[in-house]
């Protein structure tokens, strides 16, 4: 009895497991967080000094046109008017999305409703391959095609917002078709026999029940799609000019805030203005990456069926 | 499992001046090189409901959708699906227009994640009727054929999904009635629901007898026998037997039929 009573009273092997199983579990999410944490802190502190530490006025900031941070105007304000790159990054990155969205919708729909079989096969191979060609290859071609092309069809210089936003359209389609695609297929089977069974077409079948069913997907998708065009430096940077003034057209050289940083980044000194100006726009990029989270959970949340 | 002779069979013969509304002639079923479904040869005399009752995977759930041709791109069907003198088995048949005059009810309640209302309206308006009163017309007339007026009267603009399953059903049931069909085929439409639901759902096509011609796909023997005029059993792919349902549950002919309805049976 008593060696009975003896092991139900003391801790196993197999309990022991579990608690060292949990622990290292628990160790691993800690350093998640502490990094985590700390990249957080870093970029809002170093972000914020900017408009504390140098007394920029925050208004100043989102709206002046003129971007020199190591220099000062007439009245010794320093020149860091960070419009000219939000509305670049914007502007790219909505019109990529706007560009992409329908092609994405019809592959999508193609590969999962039209022509599975075939979609399969050729379609997710070629997709994949999209996703997983490293940006400065797609800035590459973007140099040596889309530029020239530009510059011969509608003029300029070629280097501009609208050959940044082909780059783009090519970048994004991927991620938002395979996102879309996913949101096809849980689509639920008796959706579509139910409009079948009513006497509806194919198509009818395709547009009025199917997508639609799907629409809380695609926006999200195309948010992620949005999403990744916004943190797009590299290719961005290699086509749009990098020239930090307001656009006043899609052909006229310009700027986003991931190419300003790529460009700025080694010639500035940690702790001063110009330095700082860079850290307040990867602190914008951080806050729009976390407005686009947001938003795809909002819309999960709020579009799901009910 | 005990072998059974499936040539044995036993199909009434409706008199003569039997009002028939679609009949099947010898029609075949493959799932690629899978034959599922052999020979079957049914009528179905109007204004009455006919049950399909056998084991799963019998084939009469297959059987049913060939009938409005829910098969098409999944099976290959051959043989004749007579509807008044046309075979609706033929490539000139346009399937879009068939399937509302064949409306079908699937097993597990389908409505589309909108309103009441629209679950009837939208697929109206896709037809191309665009006068309201003529849809709001036929929306209250198919909820009321379908029982389910008196429950969602007052709240017509309610989810449908926020429905009890029997409701929903009753509803998908009224979406069909909307196409105003001939023929209303149910794929075991109360088997995801409770009894009461299932009681209230029999009522329902008690009732739509009066005007329809109903073709029900049932797992339960009981609800075969309270609710059909007659009744046919299908076993691994064969009809066979079809006779009035009072004959078939007090004095089936093939032995098969009468060890599966006694409980006595595999």
């Amino acid at each position: 009895m008593d060696q009975i009573k003896n092991e139900l009273t003391h801790k196993s092997k197999a309990s022991k497991q579990d608690v060292r199983g949990r622990t290292i579990a628990f160790i691993c999410i800690a350093v998640i967080m502490l990094v985590v944490l700390s990249i957080l802190f870093m970029i809002t502190s170093r972000g914020l000094s900017t408009f504390i530490q140098d007394k920029v006025p925050v208004s100043d900031f989102f709206t002046k046109t003129v971007w020199n941070p190591s220099a000062v105007d007439a009245n010794g304000h320093y020149l860091v008017g960070a419009l000219p790159m939000i509305v670049g990054s914007f502007s790219v990155t909505i019109l990529a999305a706007l560009l992409a969205t329908p092609f994405a919708i019809a592959t999508a729909v193609f590969m999962t409703e039209i022509s599975p079989k075939r979609g399969q096969r050729i379609l997710q191979p070629v997709i994949e391959l999209l996703v997983g060609i490293p940006s400065v290859v797609y800035g590459f071609i973007g140099l040596t095609v889309v530029v020239p092309l530009t510059r011969q069809l509608f003029g300029g210089t070629g280097f501009g917002i609208l050959s940044g936003t082909f780059v783009l359209f090519v970048m994004v389609l991927p991620t938002i078709t395979s996102m879309y695609i996913d949101s096809l297929k849980s689509v639920p089977r008796f959706y579509r026999e139910a409009s079948l069974a009513l006497g509806a077409t194919r198509w009818q079948t395709i547009s009025r029940v199917v997508i639609r069913a799907s629409v809380p997907g695609l926006l999200t998708a195309i948010v992620f799609g949005m999403a990744r065009a916004f943190g797009e430096a590299l290719a961005v940077q290699m086509v749009i000019g990098n020239a930090a003034l307001l656009p006043h057209n899609l052909l006229s050289p310009a700027s986003t805030l991931t190419s300003v940083l790529t460009t700025g980044i080694g010639n500035t000194v940690m702790g001063t203005l110009p330095n700082n100006a860079l850290w307040t726009l990867a602190l914008i990029l951080l806050v729009m990456s976390l407005l686009f989270n947001l938003l795809t959970r909002y819309i999960g949340r709020k579009g799901g069926l009910k | 499992m005990k072998n059974y002779d499936l040539t044995e069979q036993s199909i009434l013969k409706l008199p003569a001046d039997t009002e028939i509304v679609v009949e099947t002639k010898d029609l075949q079923v493959f799932y690629g090189t899978n034959h599922a479904m052999h020979d079957a040869s049914l009528q179905f005399p109007r204004y009455s409901i006919t049950a399909l009752i056998g084991a799963s995977g019998s084939g009469k759930s297959t059987y049913l959708r060939s009938i409005n041709r829910m098969n098409d791109g999944i099976a290959r069907v051959e043989g004749q699906i007579m509807y008044r003198d046309l075979n609706l088995n033929s490539k000139d048949v346009d399937v879009y227009q068939m399937r509302r005059r064949i409306g079908m009810v699937f097993q597990r309640p389908n409505p589309f994640a909108k309103s009441i209302y629209e679950n009837i309206a939208f697929p109206l308006r896709e037809m191309g009727i665009k006068n309201k009163q003529e849809i709001r017309a036929t929306v209250e007339k198919s909820l009321k054929q379908a029982a389910l007026w008196d429950e969602v009267k007052d709240d017509l603009k309610r989810s449908a999904l926020s429905l009890s399953g029997g409701q929903q059903q009753r509803l998908c049931i009224a979406r069909a009635l909307a196409m105003s069909p001939d023929i209303l085929l149910l794929d075991e439409p109360a088997s995801a629901l409770d009894p009461i639901s299932s009681a209230k759902l029999e009522l329902t096509l008690q009732e739509l007898k009066k005007d329809y011609t109903i073709i029900i796909v049932t797992h339960s023997m009981q609800q075969a026998s309270r609710l059909s005029d007659y009744t046919a059993f299908f076993h691994m792919g064969h009809v066979i037997e079809f006779d009035r349902t009072q004959k078939i549950f007090t004095n089936p002919t093939t032995r098969i039929t009468e060890d599966y309805i006694s409980g006595n049976f595999g």
